[in-house]
């Protein structure tokens, strides 16, 4: 299928192939979710939101909601307003939500629509009712990245909503970054074992992951509710996880409503849980519960145990940046040897970061923002790797090379379990080692000739 | 079929000469289109003595994609054909686009028959986006006439143009077929214009006066041919019509650096 990828990596310089990133709107959108009576709306043509909705339905295998300003040729000349304005008018008719999420497309951004021009327009006539709210952000696709979409929107609910009325509260805030609905409730559960109130944007927990009930919710029951998101403007601190999806609005949070916050990566491995266990105990004032301590200790059991199936092995990792710094780092600590690390996504602090975290194991490795799988085909080609960690995208690599494939980040189109069962904290943590060791033993079984295959292993 | 754009400086006199030279080549018998591609579509009031045109874009819009041609082609002096491409309210979507917009549309419609003799398109300003080039892209206008006067400014977006010429003439048929010069009674002016079309590897095919009967036939809706047939104004447009009926320089220009346009400035601007 990828027979024809050559070896010889040749400089490129306006051409992709096979690239692993997508569009800013769908992170807008999956962000969006994440607010409860949420309706996401893309301000464009058609095509965009029908791709998007797909693609995180693909992803989840749940149905997912969002509106369209369904551009047509004499919108894209005479600006999208009437279209935007009539779809407030549709949206609140129809579906009644408590808040629609604008974010635009490449087509609605190079034309210049002015959305909150048109949003204060509505209001005006009417369209927008009492008490109802409208956010927006900028999505333009030919900058950055889905993350970067989904940073956007997260942004924008703070800078629409969160306000600080002067008098601190208790409680944190908590910028999961781009992980799945499952990574939320257990982000949730670790917090609530400190003692800590708080808040989560976005939480497409109990969205996104529903269980069925006979009943279909346009509207599920989980989210982030609109008090929630306002108050966290009085929220004493705000932990911020994973750099390239949350540091925005953390940033923001800071500047406008004086929260101070953390920059941490997204709590994935033994190393990324330490330093956010840690900073859950600082804002606490307590000491780390047993219970989470235990769970520690089982990983640090496994990942010991089976040492001698990780040690030296060569990974290549791939997908969004927040995800693959956490897994690089966490791979590096169970003795195997990330040799190919890249993202579709820009930024140099990616590549410095790597570096760093490899400068003593694998001081040269392969690292590479705004990458593509054919370059990671090609670098694996010329250094053969024993496992690919990363998305759905890398199957193809994987058969052409014949190297088992451990699926984690977004999107997996073709497996299911990653919405419910996390890869954060120490039991994430644990089941994503457990994936990997499996993936690996798994392969030895199918390699060994008769006189090696083991019972046991 | 002749296939003519005009450009050049915004308030230079594009959509006045274009719509006089038209009449100029209407009156001597010649079928002729004029395509506005100015969303103030002012580019046919002359021809058609108003505002009267209802615009491609504004069609498009009240009716959608099912447009019908007679409710956008409009008859006007000397059976001159009249569109208007239209667009956007300032500050608000794609002009651009619009002009690719109803270029497409007029193709799809059939508005291009074989016995136009010329179609002009008297297009916005600057060609400040993909969508105001749309005229000279492959298969549109081939002939471009750039109207120019001794201002500074008004060089400075010939020389502009021209750049935007160079880059479609490469993989095109368009060509750049020369200045007209509409006096602004600049010194040397003529000199200058001649002196610049030289240097951009062209002609100043001719140099239209500055004359008051122009505005009197403005104020009056009407070219100049119509409104004082008799006038001297009215034969140097019919001077222009046969120029370039008769024109058959046709050259990619080459654009002057910015140093050099400023030296042909000082050495017949200072120099009266």
């Amino acid at each position: 299928m990828l027979d024809s990828t050559p070896s010889t990596v040749a400089d490129r310089v306006a051409l992709k192939i096979n690239p692993a990133k997508t569009c800013q709107p769908v992170g807008a959108v999956y962000a969006a979710l994440g607010v409860h009576g949420c309706l996401p709306h893309s301000h464009g043509s058609q095509g965009c939101c029908a791709y998007h909705r797909s693609h995180l339905t693909r992803h989840f295998k749940e149905p997912v909601m969002a509106s369209t300003s369904s551009f047509t040729e004499g919108s894209s000349v005479f600006g999208g307003m009437a279209n935007l304005t009539q779809a407030f008018s549709t949206i609140f008719e129809m579906y009644d939500p408590d808040i629609v999420a604008v974010h635009t497309t490449c087509l609605s951004e190079v034309i210049g629509d002015d959305i909150p021009t048109i949003i204060s327009k509505a209001r005006e006539e009417g369209r927008i009712p009492e008490g109802k709210v409208v956010v927006h952000c900028n999505t333009p696709s030919f900058v950055g990245s889905h993350v970067t979409g989904f940073s956007a929107m997260v942004k924008g609910f703070v800078k629409y909503l969160s306000e600080s009325t002067g008098t601190p509260s208790t409680a944190i805030n908590i910028l999961p970054g781009w992980v799945e609905p499952s990574d939320m409730t257990e982000i949730k559960r670790l917090v609530a074992a400190f003692g800590l109130p708080m808040t989560m944007l976005p939480d497409t927990s109990s969205v996104l992951d529903a269980p069925a009930t006979g009943e279909h919710a346009f509207f599920p029951k989980g989210g982030t509710t609109l008090p929630e998101i306002k108050a966290m403007g009085d929220a004493r601190a705000t932990l911020s996880l994973g750099t390239w999806a949350s540091l925005d609005a953390a940033t923001l949070l800071e500047t406008t409503c004086g929260v101070p916050f953390q920059d941490l990566d997204l709590p994935i491995g033994l190393a990324a849980t330490d330093r956010f266990i840690e900073s859950l105990r600082g804002l606490a004032g307590v000491e780390v519960p047993a219970q989470i301590e235990d769970e520690r200790g089982r990983l640090v059991d496994v990942i010991s145990d089976m040492h001698q199936y990780l040690s030296g092995r060569k990974v290549a990792i791939y997908g969004d940046p927040d995800h693959v710094i956490a897994l690089t780092e966490f791979c590096r600590d169970m003795d195997m040897l990330p040799v190919h690390v890249l993202t579709g996504s820009v930024g140099n602090a990616f590549e410095t970061r790597i570096k760093d975290i490899l400068a003593d194991s694998v001081p040269d490795a392969n690292v590479k923002a705004q990458g593509d799988l054919f370059l990671l085909h090609q670098w694996i080609k010329n250094e053969p790797v024993d496992l690919l960690l990363g998305t759905t995208y890398g199957k193809f690599i994987g058969r052409a090379e014949d190297i088992p494939l451990v699926r984690v980040g977004w999107p997996i189109l073709d497996r299911v379990g990653h919405s419910y069962f996390p890869t954060v904290g120490y039991l994430g943590s644990l089941r994503l080692a457990v994936e990997i060791i499996s993936a690996i033993q798994e392969r030895q079984d199918r390699d060994a000739p008769d006189h090696a295959f083991e019972l046991v292993l | 079929m002749r296939k003519i754009a005009i450009y050049g400086k915004g308030g230079i006199g594009k959509s006045t000469t274009t719509q006089n030279t038209v009449a100029g080549l209407a009156e001597w018998g010649k079928k002729v289109m004029v395509v506005g591609c100015d969303p103030k579509a002012d580019s046919t009031r002359l021809l058609l003595g108003g505002l009267a045109q209802k615009t491609v874009l504004d069609t498009l819009r009240d009716e959608g994609e099912d447009v019908e041609l007679d409710e956008i082609l409009k008859p006007g002096y000397a059976k001159t054909a009249c569109v208007e491409s239209g667009g956007p309210e300032p500050g608000v979507g794609c002009a651009g686009r619009g002009i690719i917009t109803s270029i497409n549309m007029l193709e799809q419609l059939g508005a291009y028959t074989p016995d136009l003799d010329y179609t002009f398109y008297d297009v916005l300003g600057d060609v400040v986006c993909g969508g105001f080039a749309m005229p000279i892209r492959d298969g549109k206008a081939e002939e471009i006439y750039i109207v120019v006067s001794g201002e500074m400014m008004a060089m400075y977006a010939a020389n502009n143009i021209c750049k935007g010429i160079v880059k479609f003439a490469q993989s095109g048929k368009v060509r750049l077929g020369g200045l007209i010069c509409n006096s602004r009674k600049c010194d040397n002016e003529k000199e200058l214009i001649e002196a610049l079309a030289a240097k951009l590897g062209t002609q100043m095919i001719h140099f239209v006066p500055r004359d008051n009967v122009v505005q009197h036939a403005e104020l009056n809706r009407k070219t100049v041919i119509e409104y004082a047939p008799t006038a001297a104004q009215a034969d140097e447009y019919r001077t222009l019509a046969r120029k370039i009926d008769a024109n058959k320089m046709f050259v990619i220009p080459t654009p002057l650096t910015m140093e050099d346009l400023e030296e042909l400035l000082v050495k017949y601007g200072l120099a009266a």
